[in-house]
């Protein structure tokens, strides 16, 4: 086992932690991590956040610091593209045309923001994306540079309100324009978007919704964003948050079996029994739920690493976590644990001003909570989401009971169909 | 500068310097085993859980309410146990021994 090799192509969340818990779990043989990333590898979730208001250097949000690295002999290879795969032979080739052999690959590539096709995007010049730390720091400048600090944020998930939140924190004027009819549209229920709406518009952020950007044009110093109703906004910086593009094209050409994803099996082992897949670009069936799903999570990426790094040892583990995500905005934690599609009722449960959590149910079975400023709801929603605990739903939206008196004891059991 | 000790899982003592951030941070830039901070030190994911050695609760204070909350997703916490992204480094943790959660 010493003389195998084992080549991670993505040096985020999962293929950092794989590589580490790999020697854990007692891979003697090389560790090759590789990135295109020239970056020592960093916490993602702090992009939009701590990382956009701070004017830090990305260093401060390095996952491990290079002496890690070092100590457990992992070898990075930054700023470096893999261009092909060739299962067969068992290679990869980069782009400096060096090729590499492998005995255990694990693809760990994510996702890329994807751009839309508006027209005049490409011209602008000053349209950004966020998912890198690039991304961040060509953002922070641009807005240093703004006459007026005005900026638009096409898309209202959890990327473009986070981005809002911080721009708010900078003093930037901030419009954020949503193509659907509500914000969160795609993540989450009426309820909470409701609620985050709220929150931005008290925040001084103007949001519109049912805004379907159309073009963008460049004035004389400023931008001006067009939308298909014919609405226009001003801007000297647009930012897009509308969604990603899985990296998926390395699999796809290797003939790897993708669908929404490279799909794996409850080990993270791809079609190919030499080559595994982690994170935001992995399709793997739950268990819990039953059916198959892709998740956009550093929870998912870590987990999925976990598993992988035992599996490559020997020690094989089904991949069964539940999933769980967060977001921070302004002084609002949102902890989310559970997938809610397919829920057939939420019930609210109000605590204080901004403390409140919602419990998503499929019949009786506890689907997912949304917790605001509520730790406990979260725990104890984590806790009956993955025992099938049973809940009393009178006492959990009557805020003079305690949660833990609403879960009443283990429920039927019975998985999710 | 404030010394802490870490005693791990395996009982191998690790102590290290530090002026700032959180205890988590030097854990995690040092390679502490057991301290993962996943979330990035934001109270989300508890993956930083400490003991306290008893007699050092008094210079580390009392969870906040969240991270006491957010304790009880681990079965082995216990009226010591702290996330140490919640440990902000000072002077006032000189000498603090913690033990790394299982």
């Amino acid at each position: 086992m010493q003389n195998q090799i084992c080549v991670i192509i993505g040096a985020s969340h999962g293929g950092v932690n794989l590589a580490f818990s790999l020697r854990r779990e007692g891979w003697e043989g090389r560790i090759l991590l590789i990135d295109a990333d020239p970056s020592l590898p960093y916490h993602r979730p702090p992009l939009s956040k701590t990382f956009l208001t701070s004017g830090e250097e990305v260093e401060k949000f390095s996952l491990k610091p290079e002496e890690a690295y070092q100590k457990e002999k992992i070898d990075l290879l930054l700023g470096q593209v893999v261009l092909k795969i060739d299962k067969q032979l068992k290679q990869i080739t980069l782009d400096n045309s060096e090729i590499i052999s492998y005995d255990k690959l694990i693809l760990a590539t994510g996702a890329r923001a994807l751009i839309p096709s508006i027209k005049g995007i490409n011209t602008a010049g000053i349209v950004f994306p966020l998912r890198t730390a690039k991304d961040v720091i060509n953002i922070r400048s641009a807005i240093n540079r703004a006459k007026n600090k005005k900026v638009v944020v096409i898309g209202g998930g959890y990327i473009g309100l986070e981005i809002a939140a911080s721009l708010r924190k900078l003093e930037a004027e901030v419009t954020l324009l949503e193509r659907d009819n509500r914000i969160l549209s795609r993540v989450t229920s009426p309820e909470l978007s409701t609620f985050f709406d709220g929150l931005h518009k008290s925040k001084g952020v103007h949001i519109h919704t049912s805004q379907e950007v159309v073009e963008i044009q460049q004035a004389q110093d400023e931008n001006v964003i067009i939308c298909k109703d014919g609405n226009r906004y001003f801007a000297d910086v647009i930012i897009i948050g509308v969604g990603i593009v899985l990296n998926t094209e390395l699999a796809e050409a290797a003939g790897l079996c993708i669908n929404n994803g490279i799909v794996v099996n409850e080990y993270c082992q791809t079609s190919d029994e030499h080559i595994w897949a982690i994170g935001d670009c992995t399709n793997h069936f739950s268990p819990h739920y039953q059916r198959n799903i892709r998740l956009e999570s550093v929870q998912n990426a870590v987990d999925q690493a976990k598993v992988t790094a035992k599996a490559i040892n020997g020690k094989k583990e089904v991949y069964d976590a539940i999933p769980w995500f967060w977001s921070d905005q302004y002084d609002i934690k949102l902890q989310m644990v559970g997938l809610s599609d397919g829920y057939s009722e939420v019930l609210l449960r109000n605590e204080s001003i901004n403390k409140f959590s919602l419990w998503y149910f499929k019949g009786n079975e506890l689907l997912a909570v949304h917790a605001v400023n509520n730790a406990k709801a979260y725990v104890l929603g984590t806790k009956a989401i993955k025992e099938h605990l049973s809940i009393n739903k009178e006492k959990l939206v009557n805020s003079e009971f305690e949660i833990k008196e609403a879960i009443t004891s283990a429920g039927t059991q019975s998985m999710v169909s | 500068m404030a010394k802490i000790t870490f005693i791990t899982s395996s009982e191998e003592e690790i102590v290290l310097e530090g002026d700032s951030g959180s205890v988590m941070e030097l854990a995690v830039q040092n390679g502490v085993p057991g301290i993962d901070g996943d979330c990035g030190g934001v109270c989300s994911c508890a993956t930083c859980h400490v003991h306290v050695i008893p007699e050092y609760t008094t210079k580390t204070g009392e969870a906040s309410e969240i991270e006491k909350d957010m304790l009880e997703l681990d079965d082995n916490a216990d009226e010591y146990s702290r996330l140490s992204c919640q440990l902000e480094i000072t002077e006032d943790l000189d000498g603090i021994i913690l033990r790394v959660a299982k």
